[in-house]
């Protein structure tokens, strides 16, 4: 199977500290991975480099098979890459649907118009009424960020980034700080999700991870200590000992 | 009150918006004593919008903005008295294409900073079209001014009156001009992706918006704006002066704007008014101490409302509307 994205002894260093030492990865096309590891790994530093928010201090990275370590952010997104944040980055005080709508403007080339009113993009307004209506957020379409329960803002989180379209997508724990009673909505949501789309997710939950994921990267001091099945990474003695101490998830 | 544009924005005109229309003209018949402060408040209104442009809706902070009004108003009277073009509509639109070319270039350079490296570099930027209006006498005339600016008849038909009712007339359709593509641009696809800059650039970057460019534009296009505002100073008084570059005349407009509420559209209309009407009041009853009148109305508004004066009608519409 060809690799959405892939990268080639990607390295970034801050001085004398490295977090991201020499990474050699591969996501599949329609992949479900997860990249997993200790706090401090480099799991989001790894994921900002993917994005181009971060410049790789040496190494490449390729978006189906093209070298894009040195194109811009807003290109890569319009190649196929999109993102979740750690912590919500949304607009709060605009409204769900505001929010997913920016997005979606910009994908469309509707972003940069002056003189026709933004509500009289009609498609624009309604491709974004579809994909929230898919997330079950439709009926908060007019509510803003602010006065929304934390659980459907990572939900939100999700549809602005599939409001890109995109191939590959890079969710960095979208269920982190989400009640457990409200995290199996997001699972229903990743299960949900288009499967041409190649998923990265980071996460800390486990259970998430092991339900969701066909493949595992365990990241350790910005290292990949070990790939592979979720099966074997639940057996594999070095991942235990560094991250899931004594837990088992055959 | 608070006018954003988006997606899910009625972009419609709604009838307190022709208050400030119908106010205007009924100034034009009730105080036909007072058109040339009436003409200088429009104009402020103008040169205050295209600075709530940037500050209010694109989150861009300036203490610089004097130098796109100061350059349009010696771009305008520099054609009127020293090229012998006095066409007014030409004049104005070489005061925009003044600020603009200014805005393009400074912006490019400035909108890559942020916070306080930027508001330092706006005052720079003032500072140094200050020092060379300052030296270029020939041109500008330095600290005497620029003085013999001739402004033809508008359209070759209606001339500058002493009264100035063509001045004021001529100030109110170009302030309509300027309004109505503001408004336009704050609805636009194009104004709902400044709001969102302005509300999270981090965001703005992740959904593949060319964040800077998008700055720069609007940027540029204020400033264009601010252009044409001191065009219209130029041509209502018939001379400019070094103070049209002052980084007094850029903090005195952004007092302007806080007091009528930043990123509203209609702050940039009640700042003036209040400001310059106050100003010509306090100026008349204490000539020696109408800073200080000022000075209270500012503290008064940001410690009380920090949406302005259209914040507090805010406030209390809501109250209302609650009680009802």
């Amino acid at each position: 199977m060809s690799a959405a994205l892939e990268t080639h002894r990607l390295c970034k260093s801050f001085g004398a500290l490295t977090v991201a030492d020499d990474i050699d990865f591969r996501l599949q096309t329609g992949a479900r991975h997860a990249l997993i590891g200790p706090n401090g790994a480099g799991k989001t530093t790894f994921v900002n480099m993917l994005m181009g928010a971060l410049a790789p201090s040496s190494g490449r990275i390729a978006l189906g098979g093209e070298d894009i370590t040195a194109v811009g952010q807003a290109a890569r997104v319009k190649r196929g890459l999109g993102r979740t944040f750690q912590i919500n980055a949304l607009f709060r005080r605009l409204s769900v649907l505001d929010n997913v709508a920016l997005g979606v403007a910009e994908r469309r080339g509707v972003a940069r118009r002056m003189l026709r009113a933004a509500s009289a993009h009609g498609e624009v307004r309604d491709e974004s009424m579809e994909l929230l209506a898919t997330l079950g957020l439709a009926e908060d379409a007019n509510q803003r960020i602010l006065d929304l329960p934390y659980g459907k803002q990572r939900l939100v989180e999700i549809a602005i980034a599939l409001g890109l379209n995109p191939r590959v997508l890079l969710l960095d724990e979208p269920a982190a700080g989400v009640p457990s009673v409200e995290s199996h909505r997001i699972l229903q949501v990743l299960d949900n999700l288009p499967g041409h789309i190649a998923i990265l997710i980071i996460e800390h939950d486990m259970d998430l991870v092991f339900r969701f994921a066909q493949r595992i990267t365990v990241l350790v001091q910005g290292e990949v200590l070990v790939e592979g099945p979720p099966e074997e990474i639940a057996r594999d003695r070095r991942v235990h000992q560094v991250y899931l101490g004594e837990q088992r998830h055959v | 009150m608070r006018h954003e544009g988006g997606y899910s924005a009625d972009a419609r005109v709604r009838w307190p918006e022709f208050l400030p229309w119908i106010v205007a003209l009924a100034g034009l018949f009730l105080l036909p004593e007072y058109l040339s402060l009436g003409a200088r408040i429009l104009v402020y209104i103008l040169y205050a919008l295209s600075l709530d442009l940037i500050v209010g809706y694109a989150g861009i902070i300036t203490l610089g903005h004097s130098a796109y009004f100061g350059v349009g108003a010696y771009a305008a009277g520099i054609l009127a008295a020293k090229a012998g073009i006095t066409d007014p509509l030409a004049q104005l639109a070489a005061a925009g294409a003044a600020g603009a070319l200014l805005g393009i270039g400074t912006g490019a350079i400035i909108l890559r900073t942020r916070a306080l490296t930027l508001l330092m570099l706006t005052l720079a930027i003032t500072s140094v079209c200050l020092e060379i209006a300052n030296k270029a006498t020939d041109l500008t005339g330095g600290a005497d001014g620029l003085s013999g600016v001739v402004v033809a008849p508008v359209l070759g038909l209606f001339r500058f009156d002493i009264f100035g009712e063509t001045a004021y007339l001529y100030c109110l359709v170009i302030l309509l001009v300027g309004w109505w593509l503001v408004r336009k641009m704050i609805y636009s696809p194009f104004g709902a992706s400044l709001t969102g800059v302005r509300e999270n650039s981090l965001r703005m970057h992740a959904i593949g918006a060319p964040v800077y460019w998008r700055l720069v534009l609007v940027y540029t296009c204020s400033a264009a704006i601010a252009g044409v505002a001191g065009g219209l100073i130029t041509q209502t008084n018939q001379f400019v002066g070094l103070n049209v570059l002052s980084f007094e005349s850029a903090g005195e407009l952004l007092v302007m704007l806080i007091l009528g509420g930043v990123g509203r559209i209609y702050g940039a209309f009640v700042g003036p008014v209040v400001y310059l009407i106050a100003q010509d009041l306090f100026a008349k009853q204490f000539p020696e101490y109408w800073g200080f009148g000022i000075g209270v109305m500012l503290v008064l508004v940001v410690m009380f409302a920090r949406g302005g004066i259209l914040g507090i009608l805010d406030a209390l519409l809501a109250r209302l509307r609650r009680k009802s």
